[in-house]
């Protein structure tokens, strides 16, 4: 699971190019992560500029 | 909107614009798609480019050019400049709303439908050796019949991905940017200024381009291994705090960069990728207008011979790869490996380079004098040094 600060995203996509199996979908002004493709790699958290992601530590 | 075009541009950056414009103007029905509600809106971009590059297309418009710049000057880790006063060439820091839409412009004058608020969501393989395009228009669910598709999608291009292309960057590749536009600061408005090293950007640089009337695009890009432990935002937040206090912040805007080598292969049956979408960025500037356009005029063009021939396979398309080859992505890969080299400069090599460069004598200082002292132990890698800096 990743925790998304969705009013602090500018969905520039960043976290969408490095995502493996693709499961982040980012139109115009959403963004949203289908949890059941997620991987938990983190690789999205990473690479995001304005930390809008982050692990669920649950 | 049609049901049927010969060639679907996806993405309304300068790439897609060109990519339409050219495939219209060599005579194919061709529709253009943007995801948001305006073309140009958000910038994601520091809006710099070199003149010489901006006219192998078009005479630029005043209206585009924010900023003409003369010089440059690069900061080192301990805060001495270097500058750098550019000699014949010249750049110009854009208005990238105005530059974009402008293209956009050009490509529907040519004959390009084009449609904003219009997000593809998938494409699938048609039995009319083609592709069908699914898309959300104004939150309706429309289907278009295409022969090509050019994927102009950006850094995210899941064109590409959908279409089986390896898309995916290395990790260590991917460079981490936000930008903010400030005004109320005092800049040098001919003068574009580069801060190197660990403490304003690691792994990658931190700039100040002017954009007239007190006001500038100040960004940085870091590498996202760094971005993990601090992010760029953390970096940039510092930076402005430190240097210009009285900055207002009037847009923010992040992005990716994918600084890696160019895609070998960005084309499959059917399918085309150009600019960001095929990693076509210099990989030390992160620069990527120019060859955005440059693949998407080359895109336009072997596209619409395509439709003429009747021909869509991997195979009559690859004319396309080796159009770019010769005119940027060898260029791009030896760039590469000069940003390898440079990547492995320590803070204080860079701070001794500094006061190597400059004891010269001011007329002597160029670009290409600052990487020929950071490149001593391999002379062979000036040559495409100076050659990627006469080309921003």
């Amino acid at each position: 699971m990743i925790n998304i600060k969705e009013y602090r995203c500018d969905f520039c996509t960043a976290c969408v190019t490095v995502c493996p199996p693709d499961c982040i979908e980012v139109r115009e002004a959403s963004i949203k992560i289908d949890n059941d493709t997620c991987i938990d790699c983190n690789l999205c958290t990473y690479v995001c500029p304005i930390e809008v992601l982050s692990p669920d530590e649950e | 909107m049609k049901n049927n075009y010969d060639i679907v541009v996806v993405g309304g950056g300068p790439g897609g614009s060109m990519a339409a414009l050219h495939s219209a103007k060599g005579g194919a029905n061709v529709c253009l798609l943007e995801k948001t509600r305006d073309i140009g809106y958000p910038v994601r971009c520091g809006e710099a480019m070199g003149e010489w590059a901006i006219k192998q297309f078009f005479e630029p418009k005043q209206s585009w050019i924010a900023a003409d710049i003369k010089r440059s000057r690069i900061v080192a880790p301990n805060g001495i400049p270097i500058d750098i006063p550019f000699n014949k060439e010249q750049a110009y820091v854009l208005n990238r709303r105005v530059f974009d839409y402008d293209l956009s412009l050009m490509a529907s004058k040519e004959g390009a439908d084009v449609f904003t608020k219009c997000y593809v969501k998938s494409i699938d393989r048609n039995d009319e050796n083609g592709y069908d395009v699914h898309l959300d228009y104004l939150g309706e669910h429309k289907s278009i019949k295409t022969k090509l598709i050019i994927g102009a999608d950006g850094i995210e291009s899941r064109i590409g991905r959908w279409a089986g292309i390896k898309t995916q960057i290395n990790m260590r590749d991917m460079e981490s940017c936000i930008q903010y536009s400030v005004g109320n600061i005092e800049v040098d408005s001919n003068r574009i200024d580069m801060y190197v090293g660990d403490n304003w950007a690691p792994g990658g640089y931190l700039w100040v381009f002017p954009k007239g009337d007190g006001a500038a695009n100040i960004g940085l890009g870091i590498g996202s291994k760094y971005n993990r432990k601090k992010s760029a935002k953390k970096y940039l937040d510092e930076f402005i705090e430190n240097k210009y206090p009285e900055a207002t912040i009037h847009t923010t805007m992040c992005g990716g960069v994918p600084c890696s080598k160019p895609m070998a292969h960005p084309i499959c049956d059917n399918v085309m990728l150009v600019g960001d979408a095929a990693h076509f960025i210099n990989p030390i500037t992160g620069g990527g207008i120019a060859a955005a356009m440059k693949s998407g005029m080359f895109a336009g063009q072997v596209g619409s011979e395509a439709i003429i021939a009747n021909d869509y396979s991997q195979n009559f398309l690859k004319k396309y790869i080796s159009l770019c080859q010769k005119d940027f992505t060898k260029r791009h890969e030896k760039i590469y490996k000069v940003k390898e080299t440079i990547t492995k400069l320590t803070d204080d090599e860079m701070n001794q380079m500094a006061l190597k460069i400059n004891e010269l004598p001011p007329h002597k200082i160029t670009l290409g004098k600052v990487f020929t002292t950071a490149i001593m132990k391999k002379p062979s890698l000036i040559i495409d040094v100076m050659k990627m800096f006469a080309g921003f």
